[in-house]
């Protein structure tokens, strides 16, 4: 091969990962990370278009071929940083963001061959800025004596805080849960992204002097009106779309039937895959089944098969070309052998008689006209009832609008799914001096629209408390 | 982190602490709770807010030993740090003058039943407590019951103090002797509430209970917590933990209770408590 011309095209670099049948078996982070040298190597793949449509793909428009071009010339920190000017969290994004259908969708490498690797190359010089201990603080411009409170520790919140900072403002975040991250802490698995990075980027805005307040739930004891009367000068609501939804079919309630947040945070936030070293405890199902397309759900299933599920499947009311999940999640899924029904929905479960959920009656689904989300929509077949044994299940079809503070907050508009009403280039909302973003205001989107959003609101509320 | 103030046992294995937390003092109501964790490996578990200090910026617990948890933190003494209390959460008790109001309390339900009857009682009120224990010993807060309520009805399961009999019996007494009772408020174990309601069914008179299912992180954002009222499901830590007795279905909470029944064994046969010692 060596002796082919040189004209042959460099393939797409392969991301080194720890082996399916060794992997769920464990919680560790499932793909390695580059080598130095295939990071030179994926680098050398990019154009460095003149017209780089990448950048189209990418919400907060990264200088893609520019950190591309430091990456060739092995200028790494240097290449983290010029992302962070635009992405406060790299190292995250780098991990979960859904690359095929944003930056790397638009290169155009991809209409030949394979686009360049951007979410793993953008992984590679975040990770080596930050073991390289090369982190260093940005200098901070003199007080501008306005307080600023930020509700929600999450991307949305932990983005807006280190803005407003470096802007000068002094910012409090407070945060419900006892650990900030909002989802990348309590949501997103160990083996997809490793808690230690989260901390880290919490770290960092602490180190830059954001005082973080856990334990405190807005809206219950203080408010947002409290928040003004402490003489806050500005509000920021980042507070997610984390109440779960079920689907009010029979049997939703017996044992063994969770919803996506309480797997997930019980196994994730309070680490009950370690139990009983830590003392929260977790249901072991030995035949899982996992409802929804997402990656909520590819994140629950693999969960199940690394807490021992001898069976793992997802069912998925539609076909695997509509799952909204990244690739990679399906892939590795896949790989790690769960297994997929597709157009297949629940509509009873059942129960032992100690009221723990023994099987799930079925319906098989069709693909009809499409709906809202151009996506066609499944209808039922009648009479097509069958039955799925299964002793746990975890419900992933969605999450909605926390009510705690739409409830609490007069005069703070919602739309009817229970969303804040937002301005989409502000941030703001019916309230003057209130702010939101994130998937409060979007419902469940992802990592890089909720840090997108909390950029803009920064922006506003700079402007806002010069203003003022 | 929360610095323990006080700490008394009530009984052989209940509990009254004494806990830091100004910002919950200052604003909580009857009714609301708190989630403690004694240490960052820790269970996160719903306790009643028994009582508060404003000025010395304090509120009161009161528990039952029934776990690891609640061992682990039995074990902690004054100067000794919480690691988490999150509060106040939960609905507070809809509080209003009812006229005659009769709380029953069970066991360490007693804890919970204060709240209410001191609020129902400053409320303008006439209070009857009923409170009940398995035995004499571990009856709990008679006299700060007694303090607060017109009148203060005890039992006993074995008769060794006060009625002999349950609760439900001395209620069920009440409501034949022909008092006119506007409203009951029924905290304790899942089985004396559901007897309590069964009571107070036929006598057409509004019971609220407070229910106590397995949570996680009480702020409605999980779903461990749903009970079926009505034919709804609701979520006790946000739309509770008080329901309408009448319309709870007991026997959902409780086999959601015994849910993770083999794990909670475990945990205490391998129990190492990690929080002391710090
Ligand atoms: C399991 C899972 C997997 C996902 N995978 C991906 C992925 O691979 N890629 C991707 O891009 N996106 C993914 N997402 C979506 C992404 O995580 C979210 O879109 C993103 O986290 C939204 O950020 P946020 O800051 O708006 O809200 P959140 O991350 O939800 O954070 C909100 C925070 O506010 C806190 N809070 C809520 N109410 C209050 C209150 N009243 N007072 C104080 N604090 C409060 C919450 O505790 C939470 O910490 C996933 C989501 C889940 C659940
Ligand atoms: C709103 C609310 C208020 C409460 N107030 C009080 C109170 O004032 N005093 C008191 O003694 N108890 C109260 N409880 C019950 C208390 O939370 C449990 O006894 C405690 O969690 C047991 O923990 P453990 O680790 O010691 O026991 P475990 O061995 O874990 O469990 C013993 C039993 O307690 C219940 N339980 C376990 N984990 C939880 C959990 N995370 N949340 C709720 N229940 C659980 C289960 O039924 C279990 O079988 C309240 C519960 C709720 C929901
Ligand atoms: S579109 Fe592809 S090849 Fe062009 S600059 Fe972007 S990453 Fe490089
Ligand atoms: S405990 Fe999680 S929703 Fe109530």
């Amino acid at each position: 091969m060596e002796n082919k011309p040189k004209r042959e095209k460099t393939p797409r670099q392969p991301m080194p990962e720890q082996e399916p049948a060794v992997r769920r078996t464990n919680f560790d982070e499932v793909p390695l990370g580059y080598t130095e040298g295939q990071a030179l190597v994926e680098a050398s793949r990019c154009l460095r278009c003149k017209r780089p449509f990448c950048v189209d793909g990418c919400p907060v428009d990264v200088d893609i071929p520019g950190f591309i071009a430091l990456v060739s010339e092995k200028k790494y920190t240097d290449a983290a940083r010029l992302i962070k000017g635009t992405n406060s969290l790299p190292s995250i994004c780098g991990r979960v963001c859904p690359q095929e259908s944003q930056c790397e969708k638009f290169c155009v490498l991809g209409k030949k061959d394979k686009p360049v690797a951007i979410g793993r190359l953008e992984r590679f010089v975040a990770d080596y800025e930050r073991t390289a201990g090369d982190v260093s603080l940005p200098p901070l411009p003199a007080s501008t004596g306005k307080r600023v409170a930020v509700v929600g520790a999450g991307p949305a919140g932990l983005t807006i805080a280190g803005d407003l900072i470096r802007r000068g403002h002094e910012v409090t975040v407070f945060e419900g849960l006892h650990k900030p991250g909002g989802v990348l802490i309590y949501g997103i698995p160990e083996f997809r992204l490793p808690k230690a990075i989260v901390d880290a980027e919490v770290d960092y805005l602490v180190r830059l002097g954001v005082d973080i307040k856990t334990n405190m739930v807005i809206g219950r004891g203080k408010t947002v009106d409290d928040l003004f009367a402490e003489g806050y000068d500005a509000v920021f609501l980042g507070v997610g779309a984390g109440a779960p939804v079920f689907m009010n079919i029979p049997g939703e309630n017996l044992s063994g039937i969770y919803s996506a947040n309480e797997y997930l945070t019980r196994s994730n936030l309070m680490k009950a895959y370690r139990f009983p070293e830590y003392d929260t405890p977790i249901a072991r199902g030995k035949r899982v089944t996992v409802l929804g397309g997402g990656n909520v759900s590819m994140d629950s299933v693999r969960t199940a098969l690394r807490l021992g599920a001898d069976k793992a499947t997802i069912v998925y009311r539609r076909t695997r070309a509509e799952m909204p999940a990244r690739n990679e999640e399906i892939h590795h899924a896949e790989e790690e052998g769960v297994a997929f029904q597709f157009l297949t929905n629940p509509v009873e479960y059942l129960g032992n008689d100690k009221g723990w959920v023994r099987a799930m009656k079925c319906i098989r689904m069709e693909l009809g006209e499409p709906d809202d989300s151009g996506r066609r929509r499944p209808v039922p077949v009648e009479g097509s009832e069958f039955i799925i044994e299964t002793d746990m299940v975890v419900v992933a079809i969605g999450t909605g609008a926390n009510p705690v503070i739409p409830t609490t907050t007069p005069g703070l508009e919602i739309n009817r799914w229970g969303y804040i009403t937002a301005d989409e280039e502000t941030g703001a909302t019916s309230r003057p001096g209130v702010f939101a973003g994130g998937d409060i205001v979007t419902g469940s989107a992802t990592v890089i629209l909720a840090m997108g959003a909390a950029k803009k609101a920064a922006r506003a509320i700079d402007e806002y408390l010069n203003r003022a | 982190m929360s610095l323990i103030h006080k700490k008394r046992y009530l009984s052989a294995n209940v509990v009254e602490m004494i806990v830091e937390a100004p910002d919950i003092a200052a604003t909580r109501k009857a009714g609301q709770f708190v989630v403690i964790m004694t240490d960052e490996r820790g269970e996160r578990i719903p306790l009643t807010i028994v009582e508060s200090d404003v000025a010395a910026g304090t509120v009161t617990i009161i528990f039952q030993i029934v776990g690891k948890t609640t061992t682990c933190l039995a074990d902690m003494n004054p100067g000794d740090e919480l690691y988490t209390v999150l509060g106040p959460l939960g609905r507070p008790t809809e509080i209003e003058k009812f006229g005659t109001t009769v709380c029953v309390g069970g066991g360490v339900g007693i804890g919970v039943a204060y709240p209410i009857a001191k609020a129902l009682r400053e409320a303008g009120n006439r209070v009857v407590s009923i409170i009940g224990a398995r035995t004499k010993d571990i009856l709990i807060l008679e006299d700060a019951l007694g303090a607060i309520s017109d009148r203060l009805i005890t039992a006993t399961d074995d008769g060794s103090y006060g009625v002999k009999g349950f609760v439900s019996d001395v209620l069920q007494e009440l409501i034949d002797s022909g008092e006119r009772i506007d409203r009951v408020f029924a905290v304790g174990p899942v089985p004396m509430m559901k007897v309590v309601c069964d009571v107070t069914r036929p006598a057409g008179i509004p019971t609220v209970v407070s229910l106590n299912p397995i949570m996680v992180d009480a702020t409605g954002m999980c779903g461990a917590c749903r009970v079926a009222v009505g034919n709804e499901t609701k979520l006790a830590c946000v739309d509770g933990p008080e329901f309408d007795g009448h319309q709870v279905d007991f026997e959902l909470l409780t086999t959601r209770l015994r849910m993770y029944y083999r794990e909670e064994k475990e945990a205490m046969e391998q129990f190492r408590c990690h929080c002391d010692g710090k």
